[in-house]
């Protein structure tokens, strides 16, 4: 009663709390220099074309092009559907995978942990350039190790030139950037299944639950909002992903645009390639596209998936 | 006592800044380029060559990074302070600046008629009446062969279609050699070392070319699509996995000797001769049938202009005009075998290789690649989709007819050529 009594004293009196502001300030100084200006940047980019050499205003013209436009719309649906392949991937092949690898490290007989934690997540902080040529060469027919190791388990037959076939080349990449960044969703996962209380599981244990009924039914649940985090992390990264296919198959991201997805897409209409001219504006309007894309899935996830989510305190 | 030393100084700096004005009566011209790999041979050979024969005038090479090139040389020209003299990229990138008025005409100047309208074209305006650039280079394309492999195989060079076929199945029929060294992962290996080296004996080089542009003949037309019909025949003999193979693949298959021959470049021509262990010759793209007139890809490719606002541009013409004589052209053809000169006058070459693909000039008719002038400015890019559809051609995935009409549907869609 006391305290209540001397708070509404006080409250009238408290000062401004400039501090806040200034501790604010840089980061948000920053972030605004770097990251909103910029995007409005691209935003009001996207609303002008160049006509003889002048910035002229032209409104959704731009977006009228990238989808009326045949030479454009057929490019962008491409890239949007190799996109998605790309993220479907991901969702069915990494994610599992990490969960997985995490349930198996965080199982208590497992001797040298540690080594397949770090083992694991290194190739995560490679770069992007590194893994794409590395993973050129071990793929390659003529030099590569793919083949030779497929011939000692009798598996020549089923080695193609993977990266160079139209019907293959996404999906080997797409494998590539799974095996890149599986060390993510593992390490996330496995700090979520960490944090599980012992008591739970020794409780699960009195009541007979164990081994694999275990992870289904106690571990599991606990350890959803974190896959759920893990999968708008994947959405984000695919959608914006552009350095593995550069790498490995150029700007043109052959063969026959089967590896174009968003970023590549963007970076040609953007930066032009060889006797192509760049276009800013055009390349503004597919960022601008992408940009929505994912601002969409966000959305989907945090109002839709997020609210759903059941969450245990301990 | 203070302003004494002061006027002292000031009297001294500019007794000594006089002095240097008179002792600088030589007229220094600085080379704008991107060609970084070359200042050895323009400090040690062709700049001393040129001081020698003009007295007065210094010449400095001046190159940045080619990657940086376009974007620094903007922003110098822009604040005035570039080079008198600029190093041309070919076609729309230096009609720009001289559009811009950044580049001289120099149409006029003593020298300019060493060379063949062809070899102008690249530093042309549309309508071919001012040049900007002196050409300086040009890249030839055909075929190299390792003449070990051909003497072990008792094979001949190919000058026909059919004899190129046979050559090539004779190779594929031993086995010791994969018979073409060519990846289609790349995919500009298969439009500039496939359609664009064999495509001139079809579209009889410039003949066709200009009619391309003129709108007189298409893409579907069949001397368009027969380029497509011969590459799509090359398949079975590119080395297994050949979708995935690389630039950097295809040329170690043939240093190393595993491939007998390469669809090549003349640029190749340095670098084959460090790495290679074994003899090489070349051979021009095949004709249809003997008796046929050939024609080569003659791709000019560096060139040199005057910087408009340059202070001293009686000195830098001079210089220019020596660019354009046999002398330079002498000079910078055997520095750098494989970028020939293209002066008229014949140059006399030490590299055996080089002589070989330079000598088709005597024979064939010159002809540029044929997507580079006017027909790529727009959208969709007819130089970035020729490379998709040759690769898809070779790869098998489009037909030589789908492949052309595709390149064709793509170019009606945004060029309209002057009627």
């Amino acid at each position: 009663m006391d305290t209540e009594t001397m708070a509404e004293e006080t409250r009238p009196k408290r000062p401004i709390r400039w501090h806040v502001g200034v501790f604010l300030a840089p980061a948000v100084l920053v972030y605004t220099a770097i990251m909103i200006l910029p995007l409005f940047g691209t935003l009001q980019l996207s609303l002008f074309r160049n006509i003889e050499q002048h910035q002229v205003f032209v409104g959704l013209g731009n977006f009228g092009t990238l989808f009326g436009d045949p030479n454009w719309s057929v490019n962008f649906w491409n890239a949007l559907r190799n996109n998605v392949w790309f993220f479907i991937i991901h969702m069915l092949v990494q994610n599992p995978i990490g969960i997985l690898l995490a349930a198996l490290l965080s199982s208590p007989r497992l001797r040298f942990a540690a080594f397949y934690r770090t083992a694991i997540f290194v190739p995560t902080i490679l770069s992007f350039v590194i893994v794409g040529f590395a993973w050129k060469l071990i793929l390659s027919p003529i030099w590569g190790v793919a083949p030779h190791l497929m011939d000692f388990v009798g598996l020549k037959s089923f080695f193609t030139a993977w990266l160079g076939k139209e019907q293959y080349a996404l999906t080997a990449l797409s494998l590539v950037s799974v095996w890149q960044f599986v060390g993510i969703p593992m390490m996330l996962i496995y700090a979520a299944l960490l944090s599980i209380p012992d008591e739970v599981i020794e409780a699960a244990e009195c009541d007979g639950v164990t081994g694999m009924a275990q992870f289904w039914k106690i571990k599991l649940p606990l350890i959803l909002p974190s896959i759920g985090i893990i999968s708008i992390l994947t959405f984000v990264g695919n959608f914006n992903a552009f350095d593995l296919i550069y790498t490995a198959q150029g700007a043109l991201a052959g063969p026959n645009y089967s590896t174009d997805i968003l970023g590549t897409f963007l970076y040609r209409a953007f930066f032009g390639f060889q006797l192509q001219v760049g276009d800013p504006n055009m390349g503004a309007a597919i960022a601008t596209i992408m940009f929505l894309i994912i601002l969409g899935g966000v959305c989907v996830y945090l109002f839709l998936v997020q609210t759903r989510l059941r969450r245990y305190q301990f | 006592m203070k302003t004494k030393l002061l006027t002292a100084l000031l009297l001294g700096t500019s007794i000594i800044g006089t002095t240097g004005i008179a002792l600088a009566e030589d007229v220094t011209l600085n080379i704008e380029s991107w060609r970084g790999d070359d200042l050895t041979i323009w400090k040690d050979k062709l700049i001393p060559a040129f001081e020698a024969k003009n007295p007065g005038i210094k010449v400095v090479f001046a190159p940045s990074a080619p990657t940086e090139y376009d974007a620094a040389l903007g922003a110098k020209l822009a604040a005035g302070s570039a080079g008198d003299l600029i190093t041309c990229r070919p076609f729309d990138k230096s009609l720009e600046l001289f559009k811009k008025g950044n580049l001289a005409d120099i149409s006029s100047l003593p020298g300019m008629d060493n060379f063949s309208p062809v070899a102008k074209a690249a530093w042309q305006t549309d309508d071919g009446k001012s040049s900007f650039c002196v050409p300086m280079a040009s890249v030839i394309h055909g075929f190299i062969y390792n003449k070990d492999a051909f003497d072990k195989l008792g094979l001949k060079v190919p000058t026909t279609n059919e004899e190129f076929y046979a050559v090539l199945d004779k190779i594929k029929a031993d086995g010791t050699y994969i018979p073409m060294a060519m990846g289609t992962k790349d995919l500009w290996e298969a439009a500039t070392m496939g359609y664009q080296n064999i495509g001139p004996n079809y579209w009889k080089g410039e003949e066709g070319r200009q009619a391309l542009i003129k709108g007189e003949q298409k893409l579907t037309d069949p001397q368009w699509v027969a380029p497509f019909k011969e590459l799509a025949k090359w398949k079975p003999y590119l080395g297994d996995g050949f979708e995935a193979q690389t630039y950097p693949d295809s040329q170690n298959l043939f240093t190393l000797g595993r491939a007998a021959i390469y669809p090549a470049g003349s640029w190749e021509i340095g670098l084959f001769n460090t790495q290679a262990q074994f003899k090489m010759g070349a051979f021009p793209p095949p004709v249809q049938k003997a008796g046929d007139t050939c024609y080569i890809s003659d791709h000019t490719d560096i060139g040199m202009g005057l910087n408009a606002a340059s202070k001293h541009p009686e000195e830098a013409k001079k210089f220019l005009s020596w660019v354009a004589s046999p002398d330079f052209a002498t000079i910078y053809a055997n520095a750098l075998p494989g970028f020939f000169s293209l002066n008229s006058t014949p140059v006399k070459m030490a590299d055996p290789l080089a002589q070989e693909f330079v000598s088709w000039r005597g024979k064939c008719k010159s002809t540029i690649r044929s997507t580079y002038q006017i027909l790529s400015r727009g959208t969709p890019n007819l130089e970035n989709e020729t490379w998709v559809e040759s690769a898809n051609v070779i790869n098998g995935t489009d037909t030589p007819e789908a492949a052309a009409k595709k390149l064709q549907t793509g170019l009606d869609s945004w060029y309209k050529p002057a009627k």
